[in-house]
């Protein structure tokens, strides 16, 4: 709701500055978005008349005038299309100065003087408006400052209102606020019934009375269209961000914005037989004031006539009932539409209106027959005619019921902390237009005024309370609460614990979209069932991600793009799937590519393979009690001869690996980023430790190497290792894998360390060396490997 | 032949043995302690060291020969001996330790470093600024008794609209921009949602903090499609907006560090909370002098709250007359970029390391 504080102040004029105003209203839940001039900051510009108008001898587009400035007569050159004699127009004279300081002053153009300039709207900052004069009305006084005359010294607000104010979405509403909160009384104008002159009515008639509960309508013959909108309305309908459009709609407009209850004019020849509110039918169509056809969706609310619907209800008029300048008489509507059975609609057809907005969030349902015969008055003050009588259809058992409410002094107390005086309690209701009755059981018996909608609860009074009362003189207090231990799983390892462990493996958190491009996420899961989203922002943004791969490898991608090819990211999140209907699982990802150390003097330079990831998750899963393994897999998108499941206790967990040499090409990353993606549940599952003894006694180590195939995978032979030495063995460490001469094409030769210990007793060489003899004899068997020498 | 040399008087034959030894014994004492002097490595000291104080060095030689004394003049021989013995041993680990020393140093010197070149496998990553902000406020309010709750993101319409006091249609949802994913399902808007599970789940009092990814169907230079939210829930037999307003001030000049940070409260409408509100703080850029970030107000908008509508209790099933609650709502992004002087909120979601490093 954008107004005119002038407007404004007509009804109530508290003493405070336009900005102290905006604050107060910003305060008290009517937020004031912006507070602008109504125009620029212009002055020594006068109503002025042309009074010849010759073409300019060197120019084609240059006329020469002679205006009226009201105490002199000046030569004014001008190149508007519009400079013609007996217009009225702004006039910047001598010294004048314009928006921007732009100073008025003597100039010949094409030979010829201008002593000032004729001025178009936009060069007074008052509107977009450049092509042609600002054209006064014929009456503006010829010589007063336009200042003074059009009132510009008014500045507009906009008020950004919450869903629940629609009662301030005319002047009035606004005013009583103002009113209650500066403990001052708004003046209403007063609205005297217009007695009819005419006989002329038009049948009504409402079947669809639950969604229309009270239909006003009146018949007003005689309007002279082509009459103009007086200066006053339309100042105030161009500050409020409409355009005059003829006199009739500028009333309808203007009543509106005014009071609050959008109204509608039916051009009264362009009806068939009657009004009928009703619900559309199937198959319905019809066309819009904004020309565009729809097809109506069953069970609209429609105006129609006996022959098709005219208007959709509340929302927006039809391209052919409307007035026109031909119309000569018309139907003027003013209804009351069930909020709660028509929101939505609009929206529905992709259309917004005044009207919809209002509507949907409520209009006073008792305002009707206030609005229609302001308006009517207005009408026949601006477009002359004669008005029939009011017309109303009304469904009382449809109409919303005024609420009463009892407010309890205790409640007040209890919800904010403060007990409030009875009169201020009294004072503020009545000033919202509650009927207020104090009983002796302090409390109050409070009904509602039609206007509010908001008004259903104990509460709802509580708030307007607080409200006006002001929020920032509630007081303020520390929360009070028996404490309680927290309790806290050991087992269960922090996220926070994980996430500081990869930033100290130089791993940068990442965040990325959970919703990701349909392309980037098949390169991972090409049969991924993805959840998608019915409308996302773009199509980039259309599916819910499968894994935060497709995420992190966009990263990598954004990151190399820009020079800086060793990144290290993780992220954790949920993964997305269809499921019982949707399952969410937390996720923890990470990218490794580039260099293994960053650019140094010291440290190695090589670039990142698959076991600087494995390393990176081995760590991440760090226990001493479970068992992680790592098996050969295949993953789209990931090398198949460098990928990996991870499980842990035998059940997988994730997967890593680097990325397949065509995925590196599709998602525009380097050939050696390693992805690894787990379940972030799992790697967060750790344990108690549980403490067992130091073995008193020594431990023997003793190192093997032997030659086996190099397809074999040391995995297993690690695992036929542990196996055979039996509890004895307290530790296993692969040392060295080599391939190279002294071993065979396809062989390499794996050196092993084993360490054995015993709980309860020093072993003896010959003990170790019998399980060095079964482990040796064991792997030859099984992977034919031969000891080396 | 032996019998003339034994023939000599005993007292003569001392004197001229005792004569000769001590002549020798200080011929062999400058002549070591010249020797030690001249020594110039260990194995040279070690040498002289077998020399004269060896098994068969000179000195131990010399004691050898006391065994022709009388008995009266063996200890007194032998303890100037002993002497000269220890005397020497006293010089030769002298010379030992300063040999020692400078062998040391002479290390130490080629050792020398240059201690400015960099340090080796500094590898540090960082938190993302958004998970940074979440911890801190998650500190904040589980110091003050509060636990953090999760829950689903694709989040069905009763808990994310319903539940909340947002029917179908109301205007309310018009403001929320929202994701569809069918016609029951929505990306969440908020995380209230998980206010609401909780409630269902759990009986007051209630203290928990929901932090988490939201989603609203809008994407401009101020609005991002994806963003975080933490929404705080309290509820207890007596909690007042007094309340609210003391926890939230409170928290704000925590967050920011700043005592006299000004926070205002202004009425606002959610449909879930009656009285709301929505939190203004002093512009931390300018200082409440206003500047582009507050728009020339002086006022920054941090977040909403409000005491919980009985009506989302009574659909949860809390006792309207016994207990009271409030609830908040802050932007994260909103809350890292004040902190941190971010001026984009895009650059949250690019994941440059240039924008990510600076959060070490």
């Amino acid at each position: 709701m954008i107004f005119s504080e002038q407007w404004l102040r007509e009804w109530v004029n508290p003493s405070l500055s336009s900005e102290m105003l905006a604050e107060q209203l910003t305060m008290a839940g009517l937020e004031v978005d912006a507070i602008t001039p109504v125009a620029g900051s212009f002055e020594g510009v006068v109503v002025a008349e042309i009074v010849t108008a010759e073409q300019h001898p060197d120019a084609d587009k240059l006329r020469v005038c002679t205006v009226n400035a009201g105490d002199e007569t000046v030569q004014i050159v001008c190149g508007a299309p519009n400079a013609r004699v007996g217009l009225k127009a702004p006039l910047a004279r001598l010294g004048a100065v314009l928006p921007g300081n732009f100073k008025i002053k003597k100039a010949k153009l094409r030979g010829l003087e201008s002593q000032g300039m004729l001025c178009a709207a936009a060069e007074l900052s008052l509107s977009d408006e450049k092509d042609g004069l600002l054209e006064l009305a014929p009456d503006a006084p010829v010589g007063q400052d336009l200042r003074e005359y059009l009132a510009l010294n008014d500045v507009t607000l906009e008020l950004g209102l919450t869903p629940n104010r629609a009662d301030c979405l005319g002047i009035a509403g606004i005013a009583r606020d103002v009113a209650v909160l500066n403990q001052l009384m708004a003046c209403e104008p007063p609205v005297e019934p217009v007695q009819p002159t005419i006989d002329t009515t038009f049948p009504v008639e409402v079947t669809a009375s639950a969604q229309c509960p009270r239909y006003l309508g009146r018949v007003i013959e005689g309007v002279d269209l082509a009459a103009t909108t007086p200066l006053y309305m339309a100042e105030r309908l161009r500050r409020s961000g409409l355009r005059t459009i003829d006199p009739v709609v500028d009333v309808t407009n203007y009543v509106m914005l005014e009071m609050g209850q959008p109204l509608h004019a039916f051009d009264l020849n362009t009806l068939a037989g009657g009004i009928i509110v009703r619900e559309s039918t199937p198959n319905e169509s019809m066309t819009l004031l904004d020309g565009s056809e729809i097809q109506l969706t069953d069970g609209t609310l429609v105006i129609a006539d006996q022959q098709r619907p005219l208007a959709l209800a509340g929302i927006m008029g039809g391209a052919n009932s409307g007035v026109s300048a031909e119309t000569r008489s018309i139907f003027l509507e003013s209804a009351f539409f069930t909020p709660a059975l028509i929101a939505g609609r609009a929206r529905g057809y992709g259309l917004h209106t005044d009207a919809s907005h209002r509507y949907e969030r409520g209009v006073d349902w008792q305002l009707q027959r206030r609005a229609i015969e302001r308006a009517t008055e207005l009408l026949l003050t601006v477009t002359g005619g004669s008005a029939g009588p009011v017309i109303e259809v009304v469904s009382p058992e449809d109409l919303p019921e005024q609420s009463t409410l009892v407010l309890r002094a205790e409640r007040i107390e209890r919800v904010l902390g403060l007990a409030l005086p009875e009169d201020e309690v009294t004072r503020i209701l009545q000033g919202l237009g509650f009927d207020v009755t104090y009983d002796e059981s302090n409390s109050w018996t409070c009904v509602a005024p039609s206007w509010r909608f908001d008004m259903s609860q104990e509460v709802d009074l509580i708030e307007e309370l607080a409200r006006v009362h002001g929020y920032n003189r509630l007081p303020t207090a520390h929360i009070e609460a028996k404490l309680q231990i927290t309790p806290v799983s050991e087992a269960q390892r922090s996220l926070r614990t994980l996430r500081q462990g990869l930033v100290s493996r130089g791993f940068q958190e990442a965040i990325t979209f959970s919703f990701v491009a349909p392309e980037q996420q098949a390169v991972f899961w090409p049969e991924g069932q993805a959840v998608k989203v019915k409308n996302p922002i773009s199509s980039e943004l259309s599916e819910m991600r499968l894994g935060l791969l497709p995420g992190l490898a966009a990263a990598v991608a954004h990151n190399v793009k820009r020079q800086n090819s060793r990144v290290r990211l993780f992220e954790t999140g949920s993964r997305f799937t269809t499921g019982q209907p949707y399952a969410e699982q937390s996720m923890l990802a990470l990218a490794m590519s580039g260099t293994k150390a960053a650019e140094n003097w010291a440290d190695d330079s090589s670039r990142v393979d698959f076991f600087d990831m494995k390393g990176a998750v081995e760590q991440l899963l760090g226990r001493t009690d479970a068992d992680v393994t790592f098996v050969s897999a295949r993953h789209s998108g990931l090398h198949d001869g460098q990928t990996a499941n991870v499980a842990l206790d035998g059940k997988v967990i994730g997967f890593l690996g680097t990325v397949h040499p065509q995925a590196a090409q599709q998602l525009d990353i380097p050939a050696n980023t390693v992805f690894a993606e787990l379940d972030l549940s799992a790697v967060r599952q750790g344990s108690v430790p549980a403490y067992e003894d130091i073995s008193r006694f020594p431990e023997t180590r003793r190192d093997i190497a032997v030659v086996v195939g190099r397809d074999l995978e040391v995995g297993a032979l690690l695992d036929a290792v542990r196996d055979v030495s039996g509890p004895a063995l307290a530790d296993l460490k692969l040392f060295d894998v080599y391939t190279g001469s002294g071993v065979g094409d396809h062989q390499k030769s794996i050196a092993l360390g084993l360490t054995f210990r015993d709980g309860s007793r020093t072993l003896d060489d010959e003990e170790v060396s019998a399980i060095i003899d079964q482990v040796v004899d064991f792997l030859k068997e099984k992977f034919n490997a031969e000891l080396r020498a | 032949m032996l019998l003339p040399f034994f023939m000599v008087k005993s007292g003569q034959r001392l004197h001229t043995v005792e004569m000769e030894s001590m002549e020798s014994l200080e011929a062999i004492k400058s002549a070591a302690i010249a020797a030690v002097a001249q020594a110039s490595t260990p194995q040279e000291l070690e040498q002289l060291r077998v020399e004269y104080l060896g098994k068969k060095g000179a000195l131990t030689g010399l004691l050898k020969t006391l065994g022709g004394l009388s008995a009266e003049e063996r200890p007194k021989a032998g303890a100037l001996i002993n002497a000269v013995k220890q005397e020497l041993s006293g010089v030769l680990n002298e010379r030992r330790t300063g040999l020692e020393q400078a062998a040391l140093q002479q290390k130490i010197e080629a050792e020398k470093i240059d201690v400015t070149l960099p340090g080796r496998g500094v590898d540090l990553g960082g938190l993302h600024p958004i998970t940074r902000t979440i911890q801190r406020v998650e500190d904040f309010f589980t110091g003050m008794g509060f636990s953090v709750a999760e829950g689903p993101e694709i989040e069905d319409d009763y808990h994310n609209f319903e539940a909340l006091n947002i029917p179908a249609h109301h205007p309310a949802r018009a403001m929320h921009d929202t994701f569809y994913i069918d016609d029951t399902h929505v990306l969440r808007t908020h995380t209230s949602g998980v206010q609401i599970r909780t409630m269902e789940s759990r009986e007051p009092p209630l203290r928990i903090i929901c932090p988490g990814r939201v989603y609203r169907c809008d994407s401009d230079l101020t609005h991002s499609p994806m963003f975080h939210q933490i929404e705080g829930l309290l509820v207890d037999e007596r909690s007042s907006f007094a309340d609210l307003k003391g926890l939230l001030e409170a928290f704000m000049q925590a967050f920011f560090e700043r005592d006299d940070l000004a926070v205002r409260f202004r009425p606002s409408y959610f449909p879930f909370t009656e009285p709301s509100a929505e939190v203004d703080i002093q512009c931390v850029k300018c200082g409440g002098e206003g500047c582009r970030v507050c728009s020339h107000t002086g006022w920054l908008e941090v977040l909403g709250c409000g005491m919980v509508n009985p009506r989302v209790f009574e659909m949860s099933g809390i006792d309207t007359e016994r207990f009271t609650g409030f609830a908040f709502g802050l932007g994260v992004e909103r809350l890292a970029m004040l902190r941190y002087g971010i001026g984009d909120l895009r650059l949250n979601f690019d994941n440059d390391l240039r924008f990510l490093s600076q959060f070490q």
